[in-house]
């Protein structure tokens, strides 16, 4: 990760660029933010992954360097330090910020569409597919033709000798278990 | 007037492609083959006016030109070149150039090398591809001109954003759009084949090499950006199920999903309404995918409705090609059915399902990505849709998805057994059982339902090759056979092989990077150590180091194993005073178990330094999975029936291979 020439750095340069660093590289969580019983601490980061740093972009509260983000990851912490149960602090922070701080948003009527929209997809898809294989029974059936006939009039003319002579060879590939050939077939 | 040159072209090639969009349709109507033969060479022309465009813009980057007013906004002289090349497409105006370039540069390989395909068909396939260009030309011209001028010009340029100065995100971009980009070329396809309302096998293997050429490019670039983003964003994280990236993983997903139905109906003339219908959706996907990230709607809807021009300008595009696409294929659709029967349990089947689910978790994906641009825009009040809600779809569709891929390619085509099958994965299962109990036995049981996540990717991989092994009686005959008949298995059935094996081996690694990471963060005195994961990390302090454009703080850490030292890491926090920010540089120790990752944050008062450790295990089998995809992607696509394409070039295949026509097989 190191590109670069090492070489004398002007004392002047890196005074002049120390406090912004200092100001700018306040990633996520520091240290002396932390609690000192790891339990707890655990919990709080748990808690943290939750919940949205709302001035951010798609970013926890974990993960963020905003100004925002650390109080509330201190919010958190103090809730925690003072018994709240994790349900607790996150209601709180919930009952200050609205739902827009979880990360994964509550169940309820705004968001049905969201949490049953991919079950109601899926089952669609599946309602698809079972049409489909009706549809194709169905003419196959009907004509009194074995499965995997196709349903055109191409089945009802008679074979070719040389037709009969390539069903004869296909048939007997069919029972190669290797069918090491069928990548082959235009 | 190198850049004058570069706009003037762009304006010629929107001519070039109203051309290449009329005249080939009406010839191909009427049979007219003059006509036909405009579309190849108006796109060769196209491609190669938009390259020169393109070349001029990156020339004014190169010299540092900033009387252009994206110069000057987007470059500086003191950046290295490198960064001053992938500068031209690390803004809104020079990545839609590069946008339109791809565009035109598979318009013009189709030409080349699509010398087999029916004049038909290349005729309005080309002519499609020009009006989705013609549209893109227009954008750029009106609302995103690269080529403005700026009067004055200013001394020196404000500089490009420090993240994007970096060697992955310099080919992210290009390889994204190449992927992105290249699913219209299965777009144009589909509508050319709607037009001529004729879709059968010769169509799906045209379609195929384009689609794989898109998805291997588009896999490169999604692994390019996760890897980025683990490097450099500095906690160690690689997916955040960001919008950004949520854009880019739609169109790989319904793009995966094309390819699979795309052999269904090359093999059996089967779902040809739906394949159609899917390379219509994913180039849709690739188009929303920029019209999200251009438009700026993402960041607010507010932020959209504010400076609205391009966002609808896109938008608009986005109706036309999409309505438009989707009437024609209401309209012509339906015609397309028929085709090979196939029972529920049949290679088809199998296939129809990977579509069923990829497709639905696609569409949850989007769902997720949208929700909360749709509910505000209806006043439903705002809502965050975060990682907690993907991973709760998401997972779950996708670990079927992973259990019948096993299955799958075991199952013969049309009719198949469930229980002739299912004991042929012993072995797989065995696997699975193992790699779970390994699991279990390491990390214990805090992980919970992730640990079967080793066992999915343990299952696919052991089955993979169970699938291999039968194709060639491995153990059944002779060693030499086997690998005689392994030489001979075409390379689309290796490709398919590989990349199986590919995604087995970055499932274990999402795993691993999922439940098995450590991660200590302290604030250290100069000397002082910190334990991870059984290793001792003793920092040793900070220096200064100057780069080429900017200035860093540099951590020196001394990694130790039971006392012996093992490493000396040194990450840094780098700032780039032209642009006012500043970038955090990990430093990777990567084996091939797991990350050794660290980095320093703040000095704070009392003079001890943050350091965070991670201990990332399995993380680097990501990106070696997604490279093992690409590779089976590419010996894929040297299957000499792709090369060869049509099936008029039968009689060159070796006699030894039984031939059967597709059609009369029932």
């Amino acid at each position: 990760m190191t590109r670069h020439r090492r070489r004398p750095v002007r004392a002047a340069i890196a005074s002049a660029l120390l406090p912004f660093l200092a100001i700018g590289a306040a990633a996520a969580v520091e240290p002396r933010e932390m609690l000192a019983d790891p339990a707890l601490e655990a919990r709080a980061r748990e808690i943290s992954r939750g919940l949205r740093c709302v001035v951010c972009q798609n970013e926890s509260i974990d993960e963020s360097h905003a100004d925002l983000a650390r109080d509330l990851r201190r919010l958190v912490r103090e809730r925690l330090a003072a018994g709240d149960s994790d349900g607790e602090v996150t209601r709180y922070v919930v009952s200050r910020y609205g739902d827009f701080v979880l990360l994964k948003p509550p169940l309820k009527a705004s968001t049905y569409a969201l949490w049953f929209g991919p079950l109601v997809i899926l089952a669609a898809g599946a309602v698809a597919v079972a049409v489909y294989f009706r549809r194709q029974a169905a003419p196959a059936s009907a004509a009194g033709a074995p499965t995997g006939a196709p349903p055109s009039a191409a089945s009802t003319t008679p074979l070719s000798a040389e037709e009969e002579r390539r069903l004869a060879r296909l048939l007997d590939r069919e029972t190669d278990p290797s069918r090491v050939d069928e990548g082959h077939r235009p | 007037m190198t850049v004058e040159l570069g706009h003037f072209a762009l304006i010629l090639a929107l001519t070039i492609a109203l051309l290449q969009g009329t005249l080939p349709l009406r010839g191909a109507a009427r049979g007219d083959v003059r006509a036909m033969a405009v579309a190849p060479a108006a796109a060769v022309v196209q491609a190669v006016l938009v390259a020169v465009s393109f070349g001029c813009l990156v020339a004014a980057y190169v010299v540092s030109d900033f009387s252009v007013l994206n110069v000057a906004l987007n470059s500086h002289s003191s950046k290295p070149l490198i960064y001053k090349v992938a500068g031209a497409w690390g803004n809104h105006e020079g990545s839609m150039l590069l946008w339109v370039l791809i565009l035109a540069l598979f318009g013009g390989a189709v030409a080349v090398f699509g010398g087999n395909l029916p004049l038909g068909l290349k005729a309005r396939a080309l002519a499609v591809q020009a009006w989705i260009a013609a549209g893109f030309y227009l954008f750029i011209l009106i609302t995103s001109n690269p080529f403005a001028r700026l009067l004055p010009p200013p001394a020196d340029g404000k500089g490009l954003n420090p993240l994007l100065q970096d060697p992955g995100l310099a080919l992210h971009p290009p390889f994204l759009y190449l992927g992105y980009v290249g699913f219209s070329m299965a777009f144009s396809f589909a509508v050319a084949a709607l037009i001529e309302g004729r879709v059968d096998a010769g169509w799906a293997r045209w379609v195929r090499p384009w689609t794989l050429a898109a998805w291997v490019f588009l896999t490169i670039g999604i692994a390019l950006g996760s890897w980025w983003a683990y490097y450099e964003l500095g906690w160690g994280g690689w997916w955040f199920w960001d919008p950004v990236e949520n854009a880019s993983l739609l169109p790989w997903l319904a793009g995966t999903a094309l390819l699979h139905s795309a052999v269904v109906v090359e093999k059996r003339d089967a779902l040809k309404g739906w394949t159609i219908f899917l390379a219509i959706i994913t180039f849709a996907l690739s188009l929303l995918g920029t019209f999200l990230v251009r438009s700026g709607v993402l960041t607010s809807v507010h932020a959209f409705a504010t400076d609205p021009e391009r966002g609808v300008f896109i938008l608009a595009l986005l109706v036309i090609i999409i309505g438009g696409s989707l009437v024609l294929f209401a309209w012509r659709g339906p015609s397309l059915e028929g085709g090979g029967l196939f029972q529920p349990v049949s290679r088809e089947g199998a296939l129809l399902l990977n579509n069923l689910l990829l497709t639905t978790a696609a569409a949850a994906v989007l769902l997720g990505t949208l929700y909360p641009l749709l509910l505000e825009a209806m006043g439903g009040g705002k809502v965050s849709v975060g990682p907690p809600f993907f991973n709760a779809v998401f997972l779950p569709l996708m670990a079927p998805l992973v259990v019948a891929m096993a299955v799958g390619p075991l199952l013969p085509w049309k009719r198949g057994a469930l229980a002739a099958v299912l004991p042929r994965l012993w072995v797989a299962a065995v696997a699975a059982a193992a790699a779970t109990a390994l699991a279990l036995a390491l990390l214990g049981d805090a992980a919970g339902i992730g640990l079967l996540g080793f066992g999915l990717a343990a299952w696919l991989f052991a089955g993979t090759l169970t699938e291999v092994a039968a194709r060639i009686q491995l153990f059944a005959v002779p060693l030499r056979v086997s690998l005689r008949r392994a030489a001979g298995l075409p390379r689309a059935a290796w490709g398919m092989t590989v990349a199986h094996a590919g995604l087995a081996i970055a499932i274990a690694g999402m795993t691993g990077a999922a439940i098995g990471k450590t991660e200590v963060i302290r604030a250290l005195a100069p000397g002082e150590t910190v334990a991870a994961a059984g290793l001792t990390i003793r920092f040793d302090g900070l220096s200064q180091v100057a780069g080429g454009n900017y200035e860093a703080i540099q951590g020196r850490l001394t990694v130790k194993r039971q006392g012996e030292p093992v490493a000396v890491m040194t990450p840094e926090r780098r700032i780039y005073p032209v642009e006012g920010r500043e970038t955090t540089e990990a430093a990777i120790r990567s084996r091939p178990w797991g990350d050794l990752y660290l980095v320093i944050g703040t000095t704070e008062a009392d003079g001890r330094t943050v350091v965070r450790v991670y201990v990332n295990p399995l993380v680097p089998w990501i990106w070696t999975g997604a490279l093992v995809m690409v590779v089976g992607g590419a010996i894929s696509l040297a299957d000499r029936r792709l090369r060869l394409g049509a099936p008029a070039r039968r009689a060159t295949v070796p006699a030894t291979i039984p031939v059967a026509t597709a059609r009369s097989e029932g």
